[in-house]
């Protein structure tokens, strides 16, 4: 019972995300690259994109902290990693460089992929066999779960 | 410095509309709505958990974009490149990115801004200061497109 309508409540919210991505501009990468061209004719609109979910999202946090558990879980599941190490900052130097480069993060191009524009679909695709085969080769969850296991004792 | 096409109410509340998605994922399932985190791991599902709701929220995801192909076909753009190569190494560089560093925009610049994380700032700083840098280089080098 409570895990099907965890499952509703995860559903919905995919839909709303996507109507969000849509609506923002998040799923035109040309607005996207335009955004990151400050230098040229910048469009800030994002910005907003950003300033809107943050203002949501941080109320939600609030919220969250203040419960001893989710409505449709046992407990919250908060990330445990706190180091800023090379790690980090090299991953995100190269994903900025990815998304720089075709305008697409994860979430939108998972939206697009109903456009069937090849270069979309291609994109989504490595993608997808990128993450598989970097989960095989490092393990991302089970670096999380060891340092959860670590800040429980 | 010219601003064209600037939407910020469309972006505002597209941006609110995100941030109530990652809340409802937040308040309802007790996670964060990373979507590569979220992605990554429903590609590698472990026996003994209920990972359900991430087919359902990628689920949602993708049915939206459906309905927006069908509805508002225009707020799917394609990338401005026709390039297959570019657009695999895009995959790949976003794709080897994440997983390294634990994020992407909604993970490290909603999620865990919005919770105030150090490791989140930092994140989501040198990919937006990675991304100016390679617009830059894609003006300058040619194939702005």
């Amino acid at each position: 019972m409570t895990s099907s309508r965890r499952n509703a409540v995860a559903f919905a919210s995919g839909l709303l995300f996507a109507g969000g991505l849509g609506l923002s501009g998040m799923t035109k990468p040309a607005k996207v690259q335009a955004f990151l061209d400050v230098t040229g004719d910048w469009d800030p609109s994002l910005m907003l994109v950003m300033v809107g979910a943050i203002g949501v999202y941080a109320v939600a946090v609030a919220v969250a902290r203040r419960r001893a558990a989710p409505l449709y879980a046992t407990s919250f599941a908060w990330p445990t990693l706190s180091v800023i190490d090379a790690r980090l900052v090299v991953g995100a130097a190269l994903f900025g460089v990815g998304w720089g480069l075709m305008g697409f993060c994860p979430g939108p191009a998972i939206v697009s992929v109903a456009s069937l524009a090849p270069v979309t679909v291609v994109f989504f695709f490595t993608l997808a066999i990128t993450l598989l085969a970097m989960r095989r080769l490092l393990g991302g969850r089970d670096r999380e779960s060891e340092a959860s296991v670590r800040s429980a004792h | 410095m010219t601003l064209t096409n600037f939407t910020p109410l469309a972006s505002l509340a597209g941006g609110v509309m995100i941030g109530l998605a990652a809340a409802m994922v937040l308040l309802g399932c007790g996670r964060i709505a990373g979507i590569s985190g979220v992605f990554a791991s429903a590609l590698t599902p472990r026996k003994g958990e209920d990972g359900a709701w991430r087919l359902l929220f990628l689920g949602g995801l993708v049915v939206g974009g459906v309905l927006l192909s069908l509805f508002a076909p225009g707020t799917l753009g394609a990338p401005v490149t026709g390039s297959v190569g570019r657009a695999i190494a895009g995959g790949l560089l976003v794709g080897v990115g994440v997983e390294l560093g634990a994020g992407c925009t909604s993970g490290h610049g909603v999620c865990g801004i919005g919770r105030f994380s150090p490791r989140s700032v930092v994140a989501t700083m040198t990919f937006i200061a990675t991304g100016i840098l390679t617009v830059l280089a894609l003006h300058k080098f040619g194939g702005a497109s």
